[in-house]
């Protein structure tokens, strides 16, 4: 569904990585992890499309990302849910219009009626609905984040240290949502440098382990 | 999806409601200007005047002489002198009601009332001269033609006004446009990371400028319309002028600005918005 070959990435000049070879095949999960700076956040960028790489290929569903139109990208975009490591909210809408906005901006706010409840259910945070994001706390924020990524039903699931600001007892809470999605079929990409974490995942479900450092991504070994 | 703060709202309404006010003035000015041109061209097209000046004495024969001949010409359908008291009143505003008129030696004026034909004025000047060597034929169209031509210009500027307020509106809200979209750039890329294609980003800021300068431009007419209604009437300014207003189903017109300003603003904020979220990506 998302294959990267032979990527690389530079920002003005400097080579954030390169050679990178990816695939998130369905029902897949991988755990990308690396020393802060390694450039996790931007190979997750290039997987969703919100950046282009300056070598190799991207392809989203098929498609080169470099070759897509705007509009393409963004119906690609329907298809990945991210949660992003700041969450990105809309912070003069309440929380459950929030969850709905890839709903709404697709137009189909008709299947927002039947999943919300659910979806919030599933999040716990039926009873934060109509509190407006700066009002939550930092898990709650995660779960409302992972709401929003998953109501489209999309094919890939890409989080950026979604467990980054919260306890270790909503870390797994948000973990045991994840492989609930993998299970589902779903494609899933973590990035964290939150071992316990990895370790805790192993336990559930088969993921692969990935490492950026040295701008190269390497395969992490036994240790982990 | 766009937060419903910001000096952009105020600016729209103001810059809308205020160009909506002058664009009814524009208007007002175009038809009236309008009503003008027309009024001299249809009155004055088919009247022309015969001067008669001769010595007292041979005064009312040459007079005479000059109707007959009129009552004989092709294309005139009736010559009459004017009375001593009509040719006071024309004198009146420049002498004053006492004037003397029968001791002055003032010429006699026949009015030509012309046909739907009309009549040929270079051979109705050829008989004159040989039969009526004292009658001078004035057929108004020297003073007619720049009057009709000042006229239509004024009207055409009345349209050109318009015209310039409505891309003075346009640009104003262009202006607005980009501001907000600037102002709004996180929630912009927010609606992007959750699949937003350009036209809908566009359309949550293009629905809002519109209903903006819709509602603006109302209340614009409005006070407009009041404005001109409170205009002196055209009795009171004098005889020369139609009114600088609305006449009949003429009041309906200014009630089209709103809708226009809200094409306008539609128009502007539309392109505006694509082209900074094309310069964005």
């Amino acid at each position: 569904m998302i294959a990267l070959d032979k990527v690389a990435y530079s920002y003005g000049g400097g080579e954030l990585f390169s050679e990178i070879s990816l695939n998130l095949a369905p029902g897949s999960f991988h755990f990308l992890t690396g020393p802060s700076g390694a450039g996790k956040t931007t190979l997750l960028k290039l997987c969703y499309g919100d950046l282009s790489a300056t070598a190799g290929h991207v392809r989203l569903f098929g498609q080169d990302s470099r070759a897509m139109s705007r509009d393409e990208l963004a119906l690609a975009r329907r298809r990945i849910g991210v949660v992003h490591q700041d969450c990105q909210f809309l912070d003069h809408l309440p929380v459950a219009d929030n969850i709905v906005l890839p709903l709404s901006v697709a137009g189909r706010m008709d299947e927002a009626t039947a999943n919300l409840p659910d979806l919030l259910s599933w999040v716990g945070l039926t009873a934060q609905a109509g509190q407006l994001p700066p009002e939550l706390s930092g898990g709650e924020r995660q779960r409302a984040a992972l709401a929003r990524a998953v109501i489209m039903s999309p094919d890939v699931i890409i989080a950026d240290e979604p467990t980054g600001n919260i306890d270790w007892e909503m870390s797994q809470r948000l973990l045991t949502l994840l492989v609930e999605l993998n299970r589902m079929g779903k494609a899933v990409l973590v990035a964290t440098h939150d071992l316990n974490l990895i370790r805790a995942a192993k336990t559930q479900v088969s993921a692969r382990i990935l490492r950026l450092k040295g701008r190269r991504l390497q395969t992490a070994g036994v240790d982990l | 999806m766009v937060p419903p703060t910001g000096f952009t709202v105020r600016l729209t309404l103001f810059t809308s409601g205020a160009m909506a006010f002058l664009a009814v003035f524009a208007l007002a000015l175009s038809l009236a200007t309008g009503r003008l041109a027309d009024r001299w061209a249809s009155e004055l097209a088919q009247t022309s005047t015969l001067r008669i000046m001769a010595p007292a004495e041979q005064m009312d024969g040459q007079t005479q002489a000059a109707i007959r001949l009129l009552e004989t010409t092709p294309g005139v359908a009736s010559a009459r002198a004017l009375t001593d008291a009509e040719q006071q009143a024309l004198l009146e505003p420049w002498f004053g009601p006492d004037l003397p008129v029968e001791d002055l030696p003032i010429p006699r004026l026949i009015e030509i009332v012309e046909d739907s034909t009309g009549y040929d004025p270079a051979g109705l000047r050829a008989r004159l001269q040989a039969e009526v060597p004292g009658a001078v034929l004035d057929d108004h169209t020297r003073w007619r033609e720049p009057l009709v031509q000042a006229a239509g210009r004024l009207r055409a500027l009345g349209m050109v006004a318009m015209l310039l307020i409505a891309a003075s509106t346009a640009a104003m809200i262009t202006l607005a446009a980009q501001a907000a979209l600037a102002a709004n750039a996180q929630v912009i890329r927010v609606m992007r990371l959750v699949g937003a294609q350009d036209s809908y980003i566009a359309s949550a800021f293009v629905r809002r400028f519109t209903l903006r300068a819709l509602s603006g431009a109302f209340f614009g007419v409005v006070a407009g319309v009041v404005a001109v209604s409170l205009l002196p009437s055209t009795d009171v300014a004098g005889g020369f002028l139609t009114g600088l207003g609305f006449q009949g189903m003429g009041w309906i017109w200014p009630f089209f600005i709103p809708p226009l300003a809200a094409v306008v603003a539609f128009v502007a904020t539309r392109s505006a918005a694509l082209r900074t979220l094309r310069k964005q990506a």
